[in-house]
């Protein structure tokens, strides 16, 4: 690990001034980084991908930025708010299960305890040639450098929303479930406090895979708010993976339906996640199955309409027909919960 | 420098301890080497050579207090392994995969490989040495040897920290359960089957708390 200052920011006044310092935009070798629970940041250090000046320790904003709040007008959640709080919040489970199952089965018991929900959306990816530095081209980390992962290995790597520059994958959960909720974002930074779509944190890779949020520099998350509706309760997240437990998703489905009395979804509210290059919110999928009885058929025909512009990098492809799959699991699924919600 | 006390009363032995010979041999071995090298690189940035910034660090372990003074690159887990001397909690990957380094922050089982010893100032830390009473092991200590739930014992300190966290957290009410929550734990050996009758066994022995 290279050296570094390490700065423990009291209030987000003092983290953003701390930030404020920061030059060029929130890319991988900005010179300043926020710490939170540290699981991403402390490791891409260590494995020398990622290379601060200077670490802002945010930990203390946990006191005004911690809070886990379903109310009436829908859910808050403060971006200091650890993993395993909001996954075992009983209103989170009631109200939003997608929200807590995409929690629940993400990473271990410890790196819940650890992880910050603005940190978790923020993790980067898992694709081997940006997280090994011996590969030297990869344009995430090296801009202008080629990418070393297409006509690599690619089994785990993105089928959704790569371009010709970079194929790595979104890896997270909790950030799909904001996605398909239509959720927003709080920042904070040096020019004052904003609210942005969670749908437009994340870039797609394009021709700047190395930029991958459209965070301004110093700009730090301190909350995302989802808002009620009456599919948040019929809801879930599927998740397919190698191993059962403490694995990244192969393909991974957060699905939240309305329904009528007669199964004929009013509103579908979907998200992708594992096989694309962002938290993926499904709008094709949405806008197919809205007014059409939820059966095999219009299940299947979701997944195509997710999938239609997928592109496969050979050992990849599998996971197009998997997402496919898994989508259509999730609403069947979904479909048939039992939601204790009286029907109005 | 031979130091024997790890924390667990091995100073009061006489002669060197099987670990204090250990820890004291690799750094005679390591020691020519090591200085040969930086005696070849040039100071970087004029600085001094062989001096890396440090921070006072505070740390409560077990609870006692430390007073540390750390490059801000520590992690708690080397920390706690190489100025502690608290070697119970192990390196196994460095990189938050395997669980081997799991401690108790505030009563949460957390890394300590990914805790910067900077970032756990003010948190009450427990490790494998701070888990007995005295000479009483602690229940979950006791049904790991006596359902012999370990074979090379490398994983086992974090193997216990994370089962105490996870009865007290609720999660340990079916074997299933148990292999859910303590996934984050791995064991190389394959030692699974007798760590979930171990923690299933301790979890009524535990109480509240």
């Amino acid at each position: 690990m290279r050296p570094f200052h390490y700065e423990r920011a009291a209030d987000r006044a003092e983290a953003v001034r701390a930030g404020a310092a920061a030059k060029g935009p929130a890319d991988v070798h900005a010179p300043t980084q926020y710490l939170a629970g540290g699981t991403t940041l402390v490791d891409l250090m260590k494995l020398d991908v990622m290379r601060p000046a200077t670490v802002v320790d945010i930990n203390a904003l946990a006191r005004e930025h911690g809070e886990i709040r379903v109310g009436a007008e829908g859910l808050r959640l403060g971006a200091l708010a650890r993993m395993a709080d909001v996954a075992a919040d009983p209103a989170v489970r009631r109200e939003y299960p997608l929200v807590a199952q995409s929690l629940d089965l993400a990473a271990s018991p410890q790196i819940r305890n650890m992880a910050s929900l603005g940190g978790n959306v923020l993790q980067r990816t898992r694709c081997p040639y940006f997280r090994d530095v011996s590969w030297t081209a990869c344009n995430k980390r090296d801009p202008g450098s080629g990418c070393a992962a297409i006509g690599g290995v690619t089994r785990r790597l993105a089928v959704l929303g790569t371009s010709e520059h970079c194929i790595a994958n979104y890896p997270g959960d909790f950030a799909v479930a904001l996605a398909a909720l239509g959720a927003t974002v709080d920042l904070e930074g040096p020019a004052g406090r904003r609210v942005i779509a969670f749908e437009d944190l994340h870039r797609l890779p394009g021709g700047a895979p190395h930029i991958e949020t459209n965070l301004k520099p110093g700009e730090l998350i301190v909350g995302f708010a989802a808002p009620a509706g009456p599919w948040t309760r019929r809801s879930l997240y599927l998740k397919v993976r190698d191993r059962q437990s403490y694995e990244f998703a192969l393909a991974s489905a957060a699905v939240a339906l309305d329904l009528d009395g007669g199964g004929v979804v009013r509103e579908a509210r979907i998200g992708l996640g594992g096989v694309a290059a962002k938290p993926w919110r499904a709008h094709e999928a949405e806008l197919l199955l809205r007014g059409r009885r939820l059966d095999e058929a219009a299940a299947t025909a979701a997944g195509q309409a997710a999938f239609a512009g997928a592109v496969a990098h050979g050992p990849n492809g599998f996971r197009i027909e998997l997402g496919k799959r898994t989508l259509a699991r999730a609403l069947l699924q979904a479909a048939l919960l039992k939601t204790g919600r009286m029907e109005a | 420098m031979i130091r024997h006390d790890d924390g667990r009363g091995e100073a009061s032995r006489t002669g060197p301890s099987r670990r204090g010979l250990l820890t004291g041999g690799a750094g005679a071995v390591a020691a020519l080497p090591l200085s040969a090298a930086a005696a070849a690189r040039p100071a970087p940035h004029g600085a001094a050579q062989g001096e890396r910034p440090r921070m006072a660090v505070k740390l409560r372990v077990n609870g006692r207090d430390h007073s540390l003074s750390l490059d801000p690159r520590t992690t708690l887990l080397d920390a706690l392994r190489e100025h502690l001397n608290l070697t119970g909690s192990k390196k196994g990957c460095d990189h938050g995969q395997c669980g081997a380094c799991t401690v108790h922050l505030d009563g949460r089982r957390e890394l300590a490989c990914l805790t910067l010893a900077a970032a756990a100032q003010g948190r009450a830390v427990t490790t494998i040495e701070g888990l007995a009473e005295g000479e009483a092991l602690h229940p979950m200590q006791a049904a790991f040897i006596e359902h012999d739930a370990f074979q090379c014992g490398y994983c086992t300190p974090g193997q216990i920290l994370s089962a105490v966290a996870c009865v007290r957290e609720g999660h340990a009410a079916s074997d299933d359960q148990i292999r859910e929550y303590m996934s984050g734990n791995l064991c190389r050996c394959g030692a699974y089957p007798k760590i979930v009758e171990a923690i299933r066994d301790a979890a009524p022995r535990m109480g509240r708390g």
